[in-house]
């Protein structure tokens, strides 16, 4: 037990066209304040699974186990109070907003997570100051800000957009889910940098990624190895490296 | 021929001490019409989905010239046209169906007269085939007769109707808008309210060559009223009419264009967003006719529907044989919102030429899943994520507004009616 983050037996399933299907069956995974972890898998092993549930996503029904973050019940608050909370998804596909105005969008987020937390709202000057600061931090385009949200945004302007949100909504534990996939390697270091930059004995992360090369950017404390929907090896970063070379063969056998 | 199954005139009651009234011959005909025909009932297909029942309930009486000016300016107030965007407008304001110079501020640039001084009657109109044309022309008594001289631009005008009676009215003004060769006018009708009330007008369009006719309608109506719009519009070679109506209030509501691509090259946009709740049934029907070859008709309709609250959609574009590379496109959306409210939609298109383009579609869906839970996960809480989905559905079909004033004051003026809480 950490007091920050304590996954524990965690079990969630999904009705899939009328199916039950078994996705989570017992994780168990702690990230201690001021840590970033790494999850990596094979497919389907129920990484990105693990992300919606802990940032409450509806059409998971948790079945088992408990989720405690900062000493609260995670999985009784709504998504919103999640966020409030402190706790950031980045989306692997971010989802697109039709006529919504990406610095409205940013500006209202930032503002119900700012009144849900008992903090000043920021008028749209302020706003626009920070914003525009962060955005260029992450080089991203000035005029991503006045175009709708992920709306005809490339695969890279999309994850920058998803770092964007992070970088302002001030989360105290981020979710990092595949936010490396369809990156190069100069946007790859742009939104590591990003990720970076956050680090600091009040934030904790934790990145789910196939790719052992976003880790040499983002450096992990632990890497968890996931298959089946349980957590089957944990170790150090110079995990990354063995599962580059070797594949996941070995800890699958291990865990059979 | 359908029997005769009760007698039309019943159900002209609530006007019938009026109709009885009228002398002039030039009104005699539509009466006759009128008397034929009776108001439609939902046996008429063209009002299949849309009842009229409304006004059995209540006679309703011709408005007095006598207004209450403080309560016609806090209704100006309201609808937010004494301050920001509107405020500088030009603007011709009728209460009850009745020019009110002193709440106007008439436009320099552009012909006026008013049907109240004339009397006359456009051509474009058929009191014959649509009984509520009929019912306007025995009974108008005002209304904007605005010309745009060739080669003027007239840039914009406001015609503001505010319904405020005591005792339940009818009021049936008669407007005609005439853009002269390549002259330009951007129109901008507001019609508010309080009580209950039928504004039943009726608005003759035409678009001369080369001219650009912008028209928004932005219909915030009392809770209460019935608000039974025809429109009869006329585009000549290369014209163009580019409409767009927002429909917010009334019980009832229907407005229906009837538009005409006359000559070569013509363009014509029917567009339309409404949100309605509780009770309250809004239609949008249209009758585009491609009359002459390469011409252009485009038409998005967007319905967002709560509580009980039903949308009827009725779009027919015909073609003519003579109309060779037609291009028509039409899209009827809807967004519901409630699970007892409705959508009924009919497009119809009607083609007799051989080269054409014309396509259709409409969707009707619940707001989308992912979209509430990628803006809840952000800190927004449920029930301000679902007004920031219904406004962005309905932010895009205004944005088919050219004219970017007429588009602000069409948002404000859905904001005024439907707040968005807590931020933006």
């Amino acid at each position: 037990m950490t007091q920050f983050l304590d996954i524990s037996g965690l079990c969630a399933r999904i009705d899939a066209d009328g199916q039950e299907k078994e996705i989570l069956r017992g994780v168990d995974l702690s990230i201690p304040p001021g840590e970033v972890h790494a999850i990596m898998g094979p497919n389907g092993s129920g990484k990105s699974t693990l992300s919606y549930v802990l940032a409450g996503r509806e059409d998971y029904e948790v079945t088992a186990g408990s989720v405690t973050f900062q000493g609260k019940d995670l999985l009784e608050m709504e998504p919103e109070e999640r966020a409030a909370a402190g706790l950031f998804l980045a989306f692997q596909s971010p989802i697109e907003l039709p006529g919504v105005n990406n610095a409205n969008f940013l500006r209202t987020a930032v503002n119900a997570v700012r009144r849900a937390r008992g903090q000043e709202e920021l008028d749209a000057v302020a706003f626009l100051k920070t914003a525009r600061e962060a955005a260029k931090a992450l080089s991203m385009a000035p005029d991503m800000l006045k175009r709708n949200v992920n709306v005809g945004f490339s695969g890279g302007e999309k994850k920058r957009n998803e770092v964007l949100q992070m970088t302002l909504l001030q989360p105290s534990f981020a979710i990092l889910d595949e936010t490396d996939s369809g990156l190069d390697v100069d946007a790859l270091r742009i939104v590591a940098e990003g990720v970076n930059r956050l680090r600091s004995p009040d934030f904790s992360a934790l990145v789910i990624t196939h790719h052992q090369r976003l880790l040499d950017y983002l450096v992990p404390d632990r890497i968890h190895v996931m298959a089946k929907g349980r957590i089957i090896h944990s170790g150090g970063p110079e995990l990354a490296k063995q599962i580059d070379s070797e594949g996941y063969t070995r800890f699958l056998a291990e865990a059979a | 021929m359908n029997a005769i199954i009760k007698q039309p005139s019943a159900t002209l009651v609530p006007f019938k001490a009026r109709l009885d009234a009228i002398t002039d011959p030039a009104r005699k005909a539509a009466l006759g019409a009128l008397h034929r025909s009776g108001l439609p009932d939902r046996r008429v297909e063209a009002w299949k989905y849309t009842s009229l029942r409304f006004l059995n309930e209540t006679p309703l009486v011709a408005p007095s010239e006598e207004f209450d000016a403080e309560k016609a300016r806090a209704e100006l107030d309201r609808l937010g046209l004494t301050a920001g965007d509107g405020a500088d407008l030009p603007r011709l304001v009728f209460v009850n169906g009745r020019y009110a110079p002193d709440l106007s501020v008439p436009p320099q640039n552009v012909g006026l007269s008013f049907f109240g001084k004339t009397e006359a009657f456009g051509t474009l109109s058929s009191p014959d085939r649509d009984a509520l044309t009929a019912l306007n022309a025995a009974l108008a008594t005002d209304g904007a007769e605005i010309t745009v001289a060739a080669g003027v631009d007239a840039g914009r005008v406001l015609l503001v109707s505010l319904g405020l009676a005591d005792a339940p009215v009818s009021f049936h003004p008669r407007h005609s808008v005439t853009v002269e060769e390549g002259a330009r006018l951007s129109l901008i009708c507001v019609q508010g309210g309080q009580g209950r009330y039928l504004h039943n007008p009726v608005m003759e369009l035409s678009v001369a060559a080369n001219a650009t006719l912008n028209h928004v309608t932005i219909q915030t109506e009392s809770d209460d009223a019935a608000c039974l719009a025809t429109l009869y519009a006329q585009i000549e070679e290369r014209g163009s009419y580019d409409s767009f109506v927002l429909g917010l209030g009334a019980a009832l509501s229907r407005h229906e264009v009837h538009a005409r691509l006359n000559a070569p090259h013509a363009e014509v946009h029917v567009n339309g967003a409404q949100r309605l709740l509780g009770r309250q049934v809004g239609d949008v029907t249209s009758v585009i006719t491609h009359a002459a070859p390469d011409c252009r008709s485009r038409q998005t309709v967007r319905n967002v529907l709560d509580g009980q609250s039903r949308g009827v959609f009725q779009g027919k574009v015909l073609v003519e044989r003579i109309a060779q590379k037609t291009d028509g496109y039409q899209m009827n959306q809807a967004l519901l919102l409630s699970e007892q409210a409705e959508i009924d939609a009919k497009p119809e298109l009607e083609i007799y030429a051989d080269d054409v383009k014309c396509s259709h579609g409409a969707t009707v869906g619940a707001l989308d899943d992912e979209q509430m839970f990628y803006l809840r996960s952000r800190g927004v809480p449920e029930a301000e994520a679902r007004q920031i989905l219904i406004h962005a559905f309905l932010a895009e079909a205004l944005a088919l507004i050219p004219d970017a004033v007429a588009q602000t004051l069409a948002a404000h003026i859905m904001e005024i009616r439907f707040p968005v809480t807590g931020e933006e």
